[in-house]
């Protein structure tokens, strides 16, 4: 049995992925990135290798992934993550056509064509306006952990309109509307909504057509989920592994090669 | 000119006497500036270089010279010292730069610029007007505006016989003498018709060149790459319009491309992908812009940028010598107009570069510095895509302010397009064994 590994090197976190030849996973590590991403990439490979308990050698094909892919020094090839995002997300959800992407530093809204293929992709620009980083500017002004923001902002029944599209000024925002005396639940469920809408945006910018896949980091938070749900007008897929998507997509990308490398040579050419 | 001995040495030969002839162009302005000679301003949609030229008016692409700037990696001093004089970020870079190049006197990567003695311009950008307006007030100088009556509709461009066409000419042609009058009275220089036909006949050889090398691009693989080579011969197209310089050049050009095409000598080693460019170059990386699509075998075999920054001289309109004033008339009505439907109603002109250029993808490349060429894209897509099934790539920059040109996103965002790219050729190849 070999294995295949995608490491996913995000701006705040970095994951691995093992799968075996079944396309299970069979490990999975999260470690925070970090001033030293060569590291961090390394530490997080060998922890997903150690928790699954495979010897390294076992693993015969590696890509990294993420915008410190290139830093997976022991990495057989990259893949961008909006492809492994894709391919995450339709191997979790086969009926997916629209996948959602939340990180730490971008959005992403990826078209996904029925056989699997990125058909178009759309991404925040340089500013970090409904990111995660967005989430993080309120956690810090509003001294609420991070974890714990989408279950406060579901108590909220009158969300404040968070206006700024900075998420540098979101956080000013935040704090004047704390001055004019509005309930923090109030607050945080007009944050939430603020970041669903320029998701949204950016969906309607590739198309949105069902089913709809929520991946990353930020799918984790209840409140997000509710708030794109509510703005789509649909449900959407949510993984447990939803932050490890873009991991597996890589892992996947791989076992591909490792299989690949089995074919016949003239089918291999055809494929070519 | 570079002498050629056999014809494999003129391969190289255009991008080397674009090269030459640009610096030369700028020497001479460098002149002109030192001497305190007179000089026109101008801009690329619609240049009135065949008019001006008979004045002996040197010609000054304050757009060019922006670019330049940016190219030669210092238009940020430029952009910082425009807004710390207090024009705001969000106005068009090349404006900015051009304003900073004023207030320095017209110091410039390139040498000296000159001042302008008149500004004569289209409304094919309507940054234009308001720019002019500026030299107006700084150097107290005529401006002359040359109202272009738009095709009213995508695809409505009118032609010759045509009663809209044959008002809106006459139109052009009144307004036409009305300049002729303006540079006499700035010049002192009598109009001598003779020298435009002479003049104009130097633009025909030209255009019909420029037309001819676009269309050579055609060929399999394509034999200069649209965004860096054909940014060069767009140069020489502003700049040497009307003159002998410039026909000889594009005459040479010609030649240039048909050997490649027919020795089948391409820009590329490996062509794997071929693709439309839409919108103005990311001057500021410019190499590195283009390298992140070569590095995955991809060329661009045309662009949007070669048809509008041309002044729709793509269209290859040759002028009736025997009629110069009529004819000249006509060439700026649907030039112009052709370039001007090149940035609005571009979704009718990609359909027939991706057939005619068998392209496999488009790449928009809308810029924060520019409203005019950059608004309406993503409508434009979306019209490209219901009509071709060909992969697109969005990508957003500048033509100017490195300040919002991130390397670091525009390379995972071209990477994922390649990938798509990749992806699709092979599900295409599974399906066909």
């Amino acid at each position: 049995m070999a294995y295949a590994a995608g490491v996913d090197v995000g701006s705040t976190q970095t994951k691995a992925v093992i799968i075996n030849e079944d396309r299970e996973i069979v490990s999975r590590a999260l470690t925070d990135t970090g001033a030293n991403v060569v590291y961090a990439a390394e530490n997080t490979y060998n922890e997903a290798l150690t928790h699954g308990d495979i010897r390294e050698e076992e693993v015969e094909y590696v890509i990294g992934t993420g915008y410190g892919r290139y830093k997976v020094t022991f990495g057989n090839a990259q893949v961008t993550e909006i492809s492994c995002h894709g391919r995450g997300a339709v191997h979790m959800f086969p009926n997916t056509h629209t996948v959602v992407d939340m990180g730490g530093q971008d959005t992403k809204a990826i078209s996904v064509s029925t056989n699997g293929e990125i058909a178009d992709f759309c991404m925040n620009d340089k500013c970090a306006a409904g990111t995660g980083r967005f989430l993080g500017a309120a956690s810090t002004a509003l001294e609420i952990p991070l974890g714990d923001l989408g279950p406060t902002s579901l108590l909220g029944e009158r969300p404040v309109k968070i206006s700024t599209t900075c998420t540098v000024f979101a956080e000013s925002e935040v704090l004047s509307w704390l001055g004019k005396g509005k309930k923090i639940e109030d607050i945080l469920f007009g944050v939430h909504k603020s970041i669903a809408a320029r998701s949204i945006g950016l969906l309607r910018r590739v198309g949105i057509e069902q089913e709809v896949t929520f991946t990353g980091g930020v799918a984790r938070n209840v409140a997000m989920v509710d708030a794109l749900e509510q703005g789509l007008g649909l449900k959407v897929n949510v993984s447990e592994d939803s932050h490890y998507m873009g991991a597996l997509g890589a892992a996947l990308f791989a076992l591909d090669h490792i299989l690949a490398s089995r074919v016949p040579t003239k089918r291999k050419e055809a494929a070519a | 000119m570079t002498e050629h001995n056999g014809d494999a040495s003129i391969v190289g030969r255009g991008n080397k006497d674009g090269a030459h002839l640009f610096r030369q162009w700028f020497t001479e302005l460098n002149q002109t500036a030192e001497h305190d000679g007179r000089a026109a301003y101008v801009f690329v949609m619609g240049s009135m270089a065949e008019l001006l030229r008979v004045f002996d008016l040197p010609i000054v692409f304050p757009e060019i010279n922006s670019l330049q700037t940016a190219v030669r990696r210092v238009a940020h001093e430029y952009l910082n010292e425009a807004e710390d004089y207090g024009y705001s970020p969000d106005i068009c870079g090349y404006v900015k730069a051009d304003v900073a190049t004023q207030l320095r006197g017209g110091q410039h990567p390139m040498g000296r610029i000159p001042k302008p003695s008149l500004a004569v311009y289209t409304n094919a950008c309507n940054t234009y007007i308001k720019w002019a307006e500026i030299w107006e007030r700084m150097y107290h100088i005529p401006i002359f505006t040359l109202d272009v009556p738009g095709t009213r509709a995508a695809g409505a461009q009118t032609w010759r016989g045509d009663a809209d066409f044959e008002n809106d000419r006459r139109y052009v042609a009144a307004q036409i003498k009305e300049l002729i009058a303006l540079c006499e009275e700035v010049t002192t220089v009598s109009f001598d018709i003779d020298r435009l036909r002479e003049v104009m006949g130097y633009a025909n050889i030209m255009n019909r060149g420029w037309k001819r090398v676009l269309e050579l691009n055609r060929s399999r693989p394509s034999i200069f790459n649209a965004v860096t080579d054909g940014t060069i011969y767009l140069g020489v197209t502003n700049g040497f319009r009307g003159t002998a310089t410039g026909a000889n050049y594009f005459e040479a050009l010609v030649e240039e491309m048909e050997y490649k095409a027919a020795a089948g000598i391409g820009t590329m080693t490996d062509e794997q992908y071929r693709l439309l460019f839409v919108g103005v170059p990311c001057y500021p990386i410019f190499r590195r812009f283009t390298e992140l699509f070569t590095e995955w075998g991809g060329t661009f075999v045309n662009s949007t940028y070669l048809w509008f920054a041309s002044g729709g001289t793509n269209l290859g309109f040759e002028y009736d010598l025997d009629r110069p004033i009529e004819s000249l008339a006509e060439g700026i009505l649907v030039s112009v107009r052709d370039a001007m439907d090149s940035m609005f109603f571009q979704d009718r002109i990609l359909v027939e570069m991706v057939d005619t250029y068998a392209a496999d993808g488009v790449v928009y490349h809308p810029i924060k510095s520019c409203r005019t060429v950059s608004t309406g894209l993503a409508d434009n897509r979306r019209a490209l895509m219901a009509a071709r099934n060909v992969p697109s790539l969005f990508i957003e920059s500048d033509m100017m302010d490195r300040r919002v040109v991130s390397e670091a996103q525009l390379k995972n965002r071209i990477d994922a397009f390649f990938e798509g790219l990749a992806s699709r050729r092979q599900q295409a190849a599974i399906q066909q064994a």
